[in-house]
């Protein structure tokens, strides 16, 4: 057993400020650890997100040490053993107390995406698809919604475009509800126009901090924004568009206009 | 505190509240609002984030699509024969038959499963299932299902979500359902919610144990407030030990380990290289099971001739196997046993199959299951029991209180089969959103107490009030401590009632204990409101595991071993008696239905094939 220093930040919207607290620390143990061990001792009213410890729910974001990461699948001893744990809250959110911040502006994207609207089923009551056109769809759909992704992006960070691009985090949702064979709706021009694709300048910082190892931008974004393009400036498929009507795309329907923008 | 003005509390109004948004409580939210009701979901946790979107291994559901023999009646003999049949005989026969519809429904809703060849979902095999029958993705099935009915429900007009909201009880007009009151944990202000219907949906109560899978939001706070506003519960002594959890490191100690590794074909031996499932095969299930290591790899291979291997025997007998080796000094190093796959799938198999166990041995134990053997070991998992409904409204003997998923009870009886909880969630959560709203049809104008609200309000504040007491989380730990003494996977007499004295002593403590801090976002707080919910709950298993002179399913007495044949027709019923006292009630089951009992003791041959 060992001591380490856990430096949390605390404090609220008006401001804080880091305290230092030494804790016991057991081999194999997580950041999560930590901050519960200094719950049940110097600081009990520690102010953190968990819940399943195992890198499932995407709860316990937080920074580490300068890195946006999931504090129950973050060991320990992968740090140097005289270095503090640095912990503090998500920098692109609003803080609320200590470790938590208001993450509400993420679940507003969500609800402003047109959801899922398939084609009639078969007359025996079973879509079909196969495993090989829902390999991609479901690397997507393994998001566990920590919005780390949406912490790292420059675009919300620190140039605070909220109401302009929905972040990584939903640009897979996009991409992940495009590629969905079942899919009927048509969401590229809103992807544009509603969504703000064209903020994205293809950092790739999303992709690094990603837990569920998503290729987030090599796997959704760049798709996406090549489908942007296809549609609205290449000159062929616009022709084509010209000459056969807007629905170029078989199957799909143009979605619904999207709700009105949350500030 | 001085005087409260109920008036200036913040209050929503809705027709039906549902408490938890976990799979039963987003799917019972989506079943009101389809029918034309107002809905306000309140929730612990954000959205998203409930204990359902943990669940590994699939949900079950008797499509057929792997195994064209399997239907609903095989699913329905195989639930009943799991739980030893204490199970309740209609909620066994609705949730057979209408899960597979309910799993087409997800699909319909966005949920992407795993493909079978011809592109229809694909079903894996599981403890005490006969055929392949678990729709799953990978081993993140809960995030397919939570992410695809919050996405539903987000989307579903009628369904508002308050979330990071904690219920703390029920109020009541006359003895029916009028209302609740919360708090929302970021500020710590009250909330009140009025309505005319509440469905329970509040998951389990595992943090009464140290090693268990169940997060900080599992401490039986429905079962709670359903107790006190005069609800039944059942069958609580069962309490599911799942037989493999992580053991090391420490800080990891009952994490879940999927029983899809041996659905996969993963194998348990000892620190003899042994595979001991082979010695403990029930004689119940002995003319289902391989009982040679060469039959159960012919099982691997595919052959339908061929039974199945001891390791999917249902989730009591492995882990109290296990549990014997481990006595027996047979276990391995940190006190579990071995789990190997690594010698049983090529590498790129079970990183397809079994992504999360992958990284979470990887990530947190440092051990690559595609090349070594896990060590695992019985975790505290699921409560059978819980709050008792009517089984096709799912109301409780409280008017316009309803219940569904894992705070309810009568399902899964003695023992439940892996699979069959995301499945209840959808058939239960679903005839509880339609109970509630052929409910409501017929209830008038209700009013909430102002007595009540604010005796709710003083006692929650209670400890942030205090000048000093007890730390909180050092009360939990002791509780911890008592339940894995004395009422843990297996069970006397003398240790119940030790535990019993132990529990109500912590129920004195828990009057006294001081929250540090503020009211805002305060963890300290939080535990000392939950606590008294889980030692009620606490209580119950140990009252219920004392009443029952027997063994079966997940509830073992050393002092009574061995299923009692006068104990095969009772399930027991908890209380609180007028004196306020709690009170238990053993009852006699009825016999089943002709038809059900017929098929849960008809022979599969009769029972393969035939659809209907
Ligand atoms: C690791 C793990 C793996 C599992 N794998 C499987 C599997 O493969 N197959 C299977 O069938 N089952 C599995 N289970 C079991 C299954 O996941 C759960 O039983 C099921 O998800 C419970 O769902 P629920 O809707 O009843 O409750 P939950 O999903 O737990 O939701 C409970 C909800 O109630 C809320 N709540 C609780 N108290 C309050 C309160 N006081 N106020 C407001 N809200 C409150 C919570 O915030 C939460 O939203 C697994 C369980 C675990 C732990
Ligand atoms: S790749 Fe795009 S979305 Fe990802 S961090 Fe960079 S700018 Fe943001
Ligand atoms: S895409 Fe990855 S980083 Fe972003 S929210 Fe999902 S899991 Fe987290
Ligand atoms: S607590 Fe669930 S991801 Fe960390």
């Amino acid at each position: 057993m060992a001591e380490r220093v856990l430096r949390a930040w605390r404090g609220d919207r008006s401001g804080g400020r880091f305290e230092d607290y030494t804790v016991e620390a057991d081999p194999g143990m997580v950041v999560l650890d930590l901050v519960h061990r200094a719950q049940a001792g110097p600081a009990p009213d520690l102010a953190c997100r968990w819940n399943c410890k195992a890198g499932k729910c995407g709860s316990c974001s937080m920074e580490i040490n300068g890195r946006p990461r999931l504090a129950c699948m973050t060991r320990v001893g992968d740090f140097a053993p005289d270095e503090p744990i640095v912990v503090q809250p998500l920098k692109a959110f609003p803080i609320i107390r200590d470790l938590v911040t208001d993450v509400r502006w993420n679940y507003q994207q969500n609800k402003r995406i047109a959801p899922f609207t398939p084609g009639p089923a078969p007359a025996d009551g079973n879509y079909r698809m196969s495993q090989t056109d829902v390999d991609r769809v479901q690397e997507f759909r393994k998001c566990i919604e920590c919005f780390l992704c949406q912490d790292t992006c420059h675009v919300i960070r620190d140039h605070d475009k909220k109401a302009d691009f929905v972040g990584p985090r939903f640009m897979i949702r996009l991409a992940s509800l495009d590629m969905h064979p079942l899919d009927t709706v048509d969401r590229i021009p809103a992807v544009r126009d509603s969504y703000g694709s064209g903020y994205c300048n293809i950092t790739r910082c999303c992709t690094e901090v990603c837990p569920e190892h998503i290729g987030i931008t090599d796997n959704a974004i760049i798709p996406l924004k090549e489908r942007v393009v296809s549609r609205f400036y290449d000159p062929i498929a616009m022709a084509i568009r010209a000459f056969f009507g807007t629905k170029s795309e078989p199957g799909k329907r143009p979605m619904a206009a999207p709700q009105t923008k949350v500030p | 505190m001085g005087a409260i003005d109920v008036s200036e509390i913040q209050t929503f109004v809705h027709d039906v509240v549902v408490i938890g948004a976990g799979g039963a409580g987003l799917r019972a939210a989506v079943a009101a609002a389809e029918e034309g009701l107002d809905v306000g979901v309140v929730c612990k946790s954000l959205l998203g984030k409930a204990h359902t979107v943990m669940a590994e291994g699939g949900a079950a559901a008797a499509l057929g699509n792997a195994d064209p023999r399997d239907n609903w009646k095989i699913h329905f003999r195989d639930t009943m024969r799991g739980g030893k049949f204490l199970n309740q005989w209609r909620m066994a026969e609705l949730h057979a038959q209408q899960a597979p519809d309910r799993i087409r429904e997800l699909e319909a809703w966005g949920a992407v499963f795993d493909r079978t060849a011809d592109g229809r979902i694909n079903q894996r095999n599981f403890g005490g299932h006969r055929y392949p029958r678990l729709a799953h993705v990978g081993d993140r099935t809960g995030l397919e299902m939570i992410r695809t009915l919050q996405d539903k429900a987000v989307h579903t007009a009628g369904v508002a979500v308050h979330m990071e909201c904690t219920a703390l009880r029920l109020l009541l007009d006359k003895g029916r359902v009028a209302g609740i009151l919360a708090y929302w944990r970021d500020s710590g202000r009250f909330v009140l919610f009025k309505c005319k219907a509440v469905i329970m949906a509040t998951g389990g109560f595992g943090r009464a144990w140290r090693v268990t899978s169940n997060s900080w939001e599992y401490t039986g706070d429905g079962q709670a407030m359903a107790y006190e506003a005069g609800a039944e519960l059942m069958d609580v002594e069962f309490t599911q030990f799942h037989p493999t959890g992580m053991v090391w490191p420490p800080s990891v100690a009952g994490v879940l380990v999927t029983e899809g590794v041996r659905g996969e074909g993963g194998i348990l031996t000892n620190n003899r290289g042994e595979r001991f499932m082979f010695n403990y095969i029930p004689e119940k299930f002995a003319k289902e099971t391989a009982d040679t290591v060469e039959e159960g790899e012919r099982w691997l291979d595919g052959d339908k001739t061929a039974r199945r291997p001891p390791e999917l025997l249902t989730r009591d007998v492995v882990a109290r196997a296990i549990a014997a080796e481990v006595a027996a000094g047979r276990g391995s190093p940190h006190g579990g046993a071995f789990l190997d796959i690594a010698s049983r799938r090529p590498a790129e198999v079970i990183k397809k199959k079994l992504p999360s166990m992958y990284h979470q041995f990887k990530e947190l134990a440092e051990v690559d299951i595609t090349k070594e053997a896990m060590e695992v070991g019985p975790t505290l998992h699921y409560a059978m029991g819980g709050i008792r409904v009517d089984h096709d409204t799912q109301m409780t003997r409280v008017p316009g209180l309803f219940a569904a998923g894992e705070c309810g009870a009568g399902l899964h009886g003695a023992n439940r089969l892996g699979g069959n909880s995301l499945s209840d969630l959808l058939v239960f959560g679903r005839l509880a959103g339609l109970g509630a709203a052929s409910y409501i049809a017929t209830v008038g104008d209700l009013e909430v107490s102002s007595d009540d609200v604010v005796a709710g309000i003083r006692k929650a504040t209670a400890p942030l009030n205090r000048e000093s007491g007890p730390n909180p989380y050092v009360v939990h730990d002791g509780l911890r401590d008592v339940m894995g003494r004395h009422v843990n996977i297996w069970r006397t007499r003398e240790g119940l009632e030790k535990g019993l004295v132990e529990i109500a002593r912590l129920q004195g403590v828990v009057g006294t204990v001081k929250a540090h801090g503020t009211s805002q976002f305060n963890p300290a707080w939080s535990e000392a409101l939950d606590l008294p919910n889980l030692l009620l709950c606490a209580e119950m298993v140990a009252r219920g595991a004392l009443l029952r002179e027997e063994s079966r399913g997940a509830h073992s007495r050393e002092d009574f071993q061995g299923e009692r044949d006068e104990w095969g027709s009772r399930n027991i019923v908890i209380r609180k008696g007028a004196d306020g006292a709690m009170e238990t009630e053993v009852l006699e089951r009825t016999a089943g239905p002709d038809g059900l009992a017929g098929i849960a003791n008809a022979s599969l041959e009769d029972l393969e094939g035939n659809r209907g």
